[in-house]
Formats: structure tokens, C-alpha cells, sequence
């Protein structure tokens, strides 16, 4: 049995779902990460599992024990706010000391534990300082062993980088990963960084307007994404709009040009499909694969350990990403210049024939907008 | 080839977060308050008690008013009847009316300049600015106004001498009272508009000083002017000691007080017809702060 | 010694421009304190000036060895006592009843009428408030009447002129003020800091031992305090009650320097001095107590 099971959670407000369907089974130890955009109910979820909101159906059971109705002082799960929610009048041992003291500890144990705290987050000596005489990863860090000293089953952390500088926030990220390896808690992490979570996590769930999209490890989910919205969602895709020519023997019409895909496709033949392709999974000139395509280069944008180039296909709207390392040796492709790209059919995800079509541009070039 | 995606937390995520980002975002603030575990009950018992306790304490003195004030008989108006038809009531309150509005203009012809020009260009003399208008928070407003006697009745502006002269430095005594909440009604106004950033927008358009401060800042500071000024009417059209000590008998105040030894009716009418002004004023501010989370104001006592 | 020197000539290379840039800068406040020298330095050094002067104009210290003597000490008690108990109770009711639209749960449309309230309440001071007062709680007034009218025969009103009088008026514009600090304060205790302790375990009561009552405590303390020096200042309402009966310091000044029977001038500034002093330290203590405030509430 699991350590942590959500089954069937669903959350309504004033009659919007906020969450449905919900299903999770959490081994203990297990670090899993909630990543979807705002309001996609990942925050729900998890204030759910703290007890701040009651499902409206549904149940969550740690360790066995059902706990789906249990007030939150009396489960024993540690919070971490994306706000730090550090209470101010009180000096960083107190903050941390705070769960052992309502809980009746003696002061002798709450003194030791703190150290030992404090150790852990590569702050000793510093339980006498005021919140606001910390830095914000300072405050966070006092925050999670705040969240640790009652030593709690299951921690969860809600958004807890996300105020943060990008820097201190690759760091932090590392620090929490270490400390709950070492201590072998069962975690839940909201973000809606999907770096943060990838790099952090034993499995992802990936949400989106209160339903789970998928559920795997953070390679799978990468490579293998189930739905259109995880492929976009997680990391830089190249969504290119095709039709299907031969669905048993996996080949496809792309922008005039045909390709294959890794298998059979389940879209009969001409029905129109959705084709991603990760940039880096395209290779410049011809030895990357079987599929080949030509076209005009567009753009070349230098994004500093990569190189992403830009193509036309068909002289019309769709366009084609790929990444290459950056190797000063090697000289970019020349704008207007025809070049041939390539592929392994397995690089290439054919997903479920989507109702609406993709947007006019492709997600590389919009996030190249961003940039 | 694998590092491509790994472009940053700028990635796709970007596109995604815009749009639909804010309205969910604004969705799952409000369900979250609605949600909360709490009951949405009618409120605790304990609470109930405290309302009802402060609501009796408030509102029985305005009933005591009231029923004093129409217990006249055969005519219950009568009091009322009788305070519109004196000269003297219309006398005070257009008065004390007169020297508010004009109390109000020469405080904001101070004050926004001034606070305007600390924060532009003289930013490390606001804490001296700020501890002279609060000066009159300490200072007995009786000593004021007899300093204020006691200077100018002698040496080479004798103001006490005149009428005029008395008028003037009445105006100066509640212009100097109007500085606590005129400065920081509009240094939080101008705190809340980038005060540099439109001054040199504006000046880059090639604008005076005159015409900044007058087509710029101003505007701009509508609301909180406008509650700075409505506070300050309130406060002159009810205050009694400096207009006493220079003799001002005529004021809104002085008259009321007179009134209250000499009559036995009318001085609860006036009364309540001034808790209805001070109710006037804050409704005013109350409505021209709705929408800003400008902070209350408060004069405090008299 | 040498690199001291090297900045030194540094700074006196870049002080000029910046010392003139000053200077000019300067020009821009000489409106508003040609006004305050007017009407508000002047009067206040002529306070000081003649604390320190006898009837004769001669320098003396007598005006403040005289504050020991007479009903000032009494006034100042009296003043002191009143400030203390109206603060006191004013803050502890008006932080219940800011508590019970807020914490307490009432329904929405009751806040927003006790804030609208409060505001007209703390501006509704001075002789139309003593006078309602009078015609309630006086001899003769609408409740003690009704209060007799039910039974209560031996009811004669409250002695509006005692200090108990005047402490049961100035409640009148205290707690409301009291209410307008505190109920953004109440509001502005974060959401999370009530969840942090609770998952933490702790129950409501240890929540607001703990957490939101010390949070609060620079914010209710600072405010009481405002309270203090808020009825301390107050004089037209303590006048229209009691007639000048009531020995406080506002209305004692107020004698001694326009003499109707006291006049001693010189004893009323010094007095006046006294009560700036006392204005001024709690003032001091209030921006203290906000500072802290603000401090915990921005981290």
C-alpha cells in the first residue's frame, strides 16, 4: 500500500471545479512534484492534503490512516508557504522551535532539535536572529526546517522558490532536495517551473484545469508526453500540423514532405494530425536520422550553450525549430539558405488528432518571443 | 543533444502563463476565501454581544439628541424653527463655513508644493518637514492661539488690531492644525503616482513647473486632496478654542456653546445638525477613497 | 595618513556642485516655512520665552518650580488619569469591537457601517458631543429619564462633571479611533501565518497567544498611546462639561493664560511645556512602536 493516496479527490468552490478526478499513490520517501499553471488546482490539491480545504468528495489516506476530514492541527504534515509565512515576532529558533512547543515538548528537547535544525540548513548559530534580519533563502530555508521540526510525515512545499532570485532558487532547490534524501520524508512540491520540477522529482504530475494530464517520472514525461498539453506544457516542442498518409506502416505528410513515425498511428489514414518534435531532437544535415526535411532558414537565435535555428518548410507559415550545441568551431547556417534536417522517427510524437488546430505559431516561436 | 530544452524558466512557460494565468488566478483567490475550512456561519455569540454594546454606546447619545431636541410642545419643530430663523446660527455656520473652504485652499497652495518638492528634490529634508507638521499634535491649540495674540498685538504687524487682522491669523492657526493629515494625505498620495517618473514625462513634453504642478500632480492627487480638504472643513467648522481665544464669537462653535448655557432646546438641534456635517464630510471621503486603499484619517479630539 | 588626506582632496573636488545643488533646492520650501515661522515658530518660541520670564519680563525658572504648587498637580493627575483609563478601556473595547467584525465574523455590511461610524465618530468631537451627552446622560437627559421611567427611581444620571463623566464622554471619540488602526491591523495578519501554526498543530487559543495577539501588541500599544495623548490634548468637550470645574490641564492653561481668575501667563506656558513634553514623548513612543510594526509586517 502506498504511503500517501489521494483517490478520487475532487474540490468544488460555489460550483467551479477546481479539482477532479484526482488519483495519486505516493510511496513513502517519494518526491512528487504537482506542475501546471496557475489555477490548474495543484495548490488545491496540496491544501487539501495540509487540510486547509475539505474535498468535496474523495479521500486521503498517509500512512493507512484516513485523514480526508482531519482538521489540519491535528495531521501530522509539514507546510512550507511560498510566502515563507515566518511569524515575525518570533526569532528563528522560536519559528523553528513553534510545532514542539503547542505539542508540549520540553524545552530541553525543542533547544536540542533546533541545533540540529539549524545544522541541517546551514544556518547554526543563527537561531537568535529575526526573520526580517534574513534573506529571503534564509527565511525559506528556516521555513522548511520549520516545517521539518515536528517531524511530520509527509512535507509539502507550495511553491517555495518562487519568490526567490534565479540564482538562489537553483541552490536552494539542491539544498532541498538533499535534505529530504537524507531524511526520507515523503514530499509534495507545487511549482509551476517545469525545470524545478523535473530536476527535482522521483514522478510528476502534470495538471491542468483541475485534472491530472500525466503521471511519470520526469524523463517520461519529457520525452514521452500522452497529451498535447504536457508535450507544450513541458519543455520547447515543435507542434506542426500533418496528416496521416499510411497509419499501419507510421508515415506521415508534413508541410509537403513526407516522414515516419516511431510506430502504427492510431488516426486513420488522412485524418489530421498533431506532430511535436523537440528541437533538440533534430539534427542539421542528413546523418540524424531517417525522416529528412528541407528548408529555408529563417532565424538563427544564439541562446548560449545552444544554437537555435529556425526553418521554413513550405514557404508558408510553418515553421521548424531544432537546437544544436554551441561549437564555436562550427559556423551557424546562413539566413535564406536551404538546408536539409534530420530525424529518427522516434523523435518524432504523433498525439491524438486534436479538435482544434495549432496555434499559428508554433510554440518554439512564441517562446522565441518571450525570449 | 539533449541540453536543448534546458533553455530556462523562460521556455514555453512563458506563453502559457499569460493570458489565462490572471483569470484563473483571480478564480482560485476568490473560491479559495469562499472555501475556507471555517464555518460561514452568522458570526460568534461573543461577537454579536460587543457590536450590539458599541452600537447601544453609539448611537444613544444621537436618540438622547434627537429627543431632546424635539420635545417642544405643542410644536415638536420648534427648536428647529427657531435655529433656522436666527441670524446668528446662519451667521456661524457661514462663518466657520468661510474660513474652512479658504483654510482648505491656502493649506493645499502649502502643502502639495512643498511635499511635491521633498520628494522631488530635497528628499533628505522630509524628516524635518515632516516633524514640523506634526508640531501641532503637541501643542495646545489655546497656547497657539495666544502666542499668535500675544505677537502680533505688538511690534511691526499688529494683526490683533483689526478684525481683519484677526481673521487672518485664525486662518493661520487652522492652516497650521490642517498640516498633520494635509501633509500625509498628500505625501501617501503622491507616494502612490511616481512622482519623478511624470514630472519628467512631463517636462521632456516641454512643461513648466507652474503647469506640472497644476496639470500633472494635481490631478493626479484628486482623491487624497479632496479627503485632506473635506477632513479639514469638518475640523474648522467644529473647532472652539483658538476661534474663542481670538475672539472669534461669531464662529460655528463659539455660537453652539453659547447656545448650549442659554437655551434649553436649540443646542441639541444644532448639535445633531453638526453630527449630520461630520457625517456629510466622512460619507464625502468615503466616497471619493472608494476604490483607493487610501488610509482613514483621523483629527482626533477637541 | 596619506590616503586619508588623497580622499579628503577627493571629496572637496566633488562637494562644491553638490553643496550648490542643495542651496537651490532649499529655495523650494522657503513658502512653507515663512508660514510655519508665521504662525506656528513664533507663537511656540513666545511659549518657551514665557515660561522662562516673571510678570516683569525678568528670566526666572520660578514659573516651572510653581507647576509643584496649587491645583496643577492635581490637573496634571487629573489629566494623566483620564488620558490612562480612556486609552486604556477605549483601546481594549475598540480593539473587541474591531476583533468582532473581523475575527468575529459578522456579516460584511456591519463592518463597513462600524468602520463609516467610526470615522464620523472620531471627528464628532468638541461642543456638540458634550451637549449630547448632557441631554442623555444629564439630570435631565433622554436615558436617565427613561432609565427612571422604568423603575429605576434612583437613577439621578451621570455627574457629567466628574472625572467619570468626562472619561464616559471622551470614550465617545476614543474607541472609534482605536477601531480605525486596529481593524486593518486584524486584516492584515496573513492568512498563512494562522495556517503555518495550525499545521503545525497548534489550536486557535495558541494561534493568538502565540502568534496573533504579539504580532498585534507594537500596533494596539502604539494606538493606545495615540489614544492617550488624544484625550490629553482634548479641551472643548472637557470645557462644555464641566465648565472649567474639573481641574485638567488643557483647561487650567487655558485660565492661567487668558485670566479670567487665575492669570499668571508665565505659569501657563510653563505649564503648556509640560504638556508638550508629555504630548511629545508619546508621539515618540507611537512612531517607535509603528516602526517595529512595520518592520515585522514587511518581512
Amino acid at each position: 500500500m502506498a504511503f500517501l493516496e489521494l483517490e478520487g479527490v475532487r474540490k468544488e468552490f460555489a460550483g467551479t471545479v477546481a479539482v477532479e478526478n484526482f488519483d495519486l499513490a505516493a510511496e513513502k520517501g517519494e518526491f512528487v512534484s504537482f506542475l501546471g499553471p496557475s489555477g490548474c488546482g495543484k495548490t488545491t490539491t496540496l491544501r487539501m492534503i495540509a487540510g486547509f480545504e475539505l474535498p468535496t468528495a474523495g479521500s486521503i489516506r498517509i500512512d493507512g490512516a484516513e485523514v480526508t476530514n482531519r482538521p489540519p492541527n491535528r495531521r501530522n504534515v509539514g507546510m512550507v508557504f511560498q510566502s515563507y509565512a515566518l511569524f515575525p515576532n518570533m526569532t528563528v529558533a522560536d519559528n523553528i522551535g513553534f510545532g514542539m512547543k503547542v505539542r508540549g515538548r520540553s524545552r530541553d528537547q525543542i533547544k536540542q532539535k533546533v541545533g540540529e535544525l539549524l545544522e541541517l540548513i546551514h544556518l547554526p548559530g543563527r537561531g537568535d536572529r529575526f526573520p526580517w534580519q534574513l534573506s529571503g533563502g534564509q527565511q525559506q530555508r528556516v521555513a522548511l526546517a520549520r516545517a521539518l521540526a515536528i517531524e511530520p510525515q509527509v512535507l509539502l512545499l507550495d511553491e517555495p522558490l518562487s519568490a526567490l532570485d534565479a540564482k538562489i532558487r537553483v541552490a536552494l532547490r539542491h539544498q532541498i532536495r538533499a535534505i529530504q534524501r537524507q531524511l526520507g520524508i515523503t514530499t509534495v512540491y507545487v511549482t509551476h517551473d517545469q525545470e524545478e520540477a523535473l530536476s527535482l522529482s522521483d514522478r510528476v504530475v502534470v495538471m491542468s484545469e483541475g485534472r491530472i494530464e500525466q503521471i511519470g517520472a520526469p524523463a517520461d514525461i519529457y520525452n514521452f508526453p500522452t497529451t498535447r498539453f504536457v508535450a507544450s506544457f513541458v519543455g520547447t516542442l515543435n507542434l506542426l500540423n500533418a496528416k496521416v498518409v499510411d497509419s499501419s506502416g507510421g508515415r506521415i505528410a508534413l508541410a509537403g514532405q513526407e516522414i515516419r513515425a516511431g510506430g502504427a498511428i492510431e488516426a486513420g489514414n488522412g485524418s489530421e494530425v498533431t506532430v511535436a518534435i523537440r528541437p533538440e531532437g533534430i539534427e542539421l544535415g542528413s546523418g540524424g536520422g531517417a525522416n529528412q526535411l528541407t528548408g529555408t532558414v529563417e532565424d538563427v537565435s544564439f541562446l548560449g550553450s545552444i544554437v537555435r535555428t529556425r526553418l521554413n518548410l513550405d514557404g508558408n507559415g510553418t515553421t521548424l525549430s531544432l537546437d544544436t550545441f554551441n561549437d564555436p568551431s562550427l559556423q551557424a547556417a546562413a539566413i535564406d539558405s536551404t538546408v536539409t534536417v534530420s530525424f529518427p522517427p522516434e523523435a518524432c510524437l504523433v498525439l491524438a488528432a486534436s479538435a482544434t488546430p495549432p496555434p499559428p505559431t508554433d510554440a518554439v516561436a512564441a517562446a522565441e518571443a518571450m525570449l | 543533444m539533449s541540453g536543448g530544452s534546458q533553455s530556462g524558466p523562460f521556455g514555453p512557460m512563458g506563453v502559457m502563463e499569460n493570458e489565462p494565468s490572471l483569470n484563473a488566478k483571480r478564480a482560485g483567490g476568490d473560491a479559495a476565501r469562499a472555501g475556507r475550512r471555517e464555518r460561514r456561519s452568522f458570526g460568534a455569540w461573543w461577537a454579536w454581544v460587543i457590536f450590539i454594546l458599541g452600537a447601544l454606546y453609539f448611537i444613544l447619545p444621537l436618540v438622547g439628541v434627537f429627543f431632546h431636541s424635539i420635545r417642544t410642545r405643542p410644536d415638536i419643530f420648534l427648536a428647529y424653527r427657531q435655529v433656522f430663523a436666527d441670524p446668528a446660527f446662519l451667521r456661524g455656520l457661514g462663518y466657520s463655513f468661510t474660513a474652512g473652504v479658504i483654510t482648505v485652499v491656502v493649506s493645499l497652495l502649502i502643502i502639495v508644493p512643498t511635499a511635491y518638492w521633498v520628494r522631488l528634490r530635497v528628499p533628505r529634508l522630509r524628516p524635518v518637514v515632516e516633524f514640523v507638521t506634526l508640531m501641532p499634535f503637541v501643542i495646545p491649540p489655546v497656547v497657539l492661539a495666544f502666542g499668535l495674540i500675544r505677537i502680533y498685538s505688538q511690534g511691526p504687524v499688529r494683526l490683533a488690531a483689526s478684525d481683519t487682522g484677526l481673521n487672518v491669523m485664525l486662518i493661520g492657526a487652522y492652516v497650521v492644525l490642517s498640516f498633520p493629515y494635509m501633509y500625509r494625505a498628500v505625501d501617501t498620495g503622491l507616494a502612490a503616482i511616481d512622482v519623478r517618473t511624470l514630472t519628467e514625462a512631463a517636462q521632456s513634453l516641454g512643461s513648466g513647473w507652474g503647469r506640472i504642478l497644476a496639470r500633472v500632480i494635481f490631478p493626479n492627487l484628486r482623491t487624497s486632496l479632496l479627503s485632506g480638504a473635506f477632513l479639514t472643513l469638518a475640523i474648522v467648522i467644529g473647532e472652539y478654542t483658538i476661534a474663542q481665544v481670538l475672539a472669534r464669537n461669531m464662529a460655528f462653535a463659539p455660537y453652539l456653546s453659547l447656545l448650549g448655557r442659554n437655551q434649553p432646546y436649540q443646542p441639541a438641534a444644532v448639535s445633531l445638525i453638526s453630527f449630520g456635517l461630520t457625517w456629510l464630510a466622512m460619507i464625502l471621503i468615503a466616497f471619493l477613497g472608494r476604490g483607493s486603499r487610501a488610509r482613514v484619517q483621523v483629527a482626533g479630539a477637541r | 595618513m596619506a590616503d586619508a588626506v588623497a580622499v579628503r582632496e577627493q571629496e572637496a573636488h566633488i562637494a562644491p556642485p553638490a553643496r550648490s545643488r542643495l542651496n537651490w533646492s532649499w529655495l523650494g520650501l522657503v513658502p512653507f516655512f515663512l508660514f510655519c515661522t508665521a504662525f506656528l515658530f513664533l507663537p511656540v518660541a513666545f511659549l518657551v520665552f514665557g515660561s522662562l520670564n516673571d510678570a516683569e519680563g525678568a528670566l526666572t525658572l520660578k514659573n516651572y518650580a510653581d507647576l509643584t504648587t496649587g491645583i496643577i498637580p492635581g490637573a496634571f493627575g487629573n489629566s494623566i488619569e483620564i488620558s490612562i483609563v480612556t486609552a486604556v478601556a477605549g483601546g481594549l473595547f475598540g480593539f473587541l469591537l474591531a476583533a468582532s467584525v473581523t475575527v468575529g465574523r459578522l456579516p460584511r455590511v456591519l463592518r463597513t457601517a462600524l468602520l463609516t461610524f467610526s470615522g464620523v465618530a472620531s471627528n464628532f468631537a468638541g461642543i456638540p458631543l458634550a451637549l449630547a451627552f448632557i441631554f442623555t446622560l444629564g439630570t435631565l437627559g433622554f436615558l436617565t429619564t427613561f432609565l427612571q421611567s422604568l423603575g429605576l427611581t434612583g437613577f439621578r444620571g451621570v455627574n457629567l462633571t466628574s472625572k467619570l463623566g468626562v472619561e464616559v464622554v471622551y470614550m465617545y471619540f476614543q474607541f472609534p479611533l482605536m477601531v480605525l488602526i486596529i481593524a486593518p491591523a486584524l486584516e492584515g495578519l496573513r492568512r498563512e501565518w494562522r495556517e503555518a501554526a495550525e499545521n503545525m498543530g497548534a489550536s486557535a487559543f495558541q494561534y493568538w497567544r502565540y502568534v496573533g495577539l504579539p504580532i498585534l501588541t507594537p500596533t494596539i500599544l502604539g494606538t493606545m498611546i495615540l489614544l492617550f495623548g488624544n484625550a490629553f490634548g482634548a479641551q472643548a468637550t472637557a470645557f462644555q462639561l464641566t465648565g472649567g470645574t474639573l481641574p485638567l490641564v488643557t483647561l487650567v492653561i487655558s485660565s492661567q493664560i487668558r485670566g479670567d481668575v487665575l492669570h499668571n501667563p508665565g505659569l501657563g506656558y510653563a505649564m503648556a511645556m509640560g504638556m508638550v513634553v508629555i504630548m511629545g514623548i508619546s508621539i515618540f513612543l507611537y512612531t517607535l512602536l509603528q516602526r517595529r510594526a512595520e518592520r515585522w509586517l514587511r518581512s
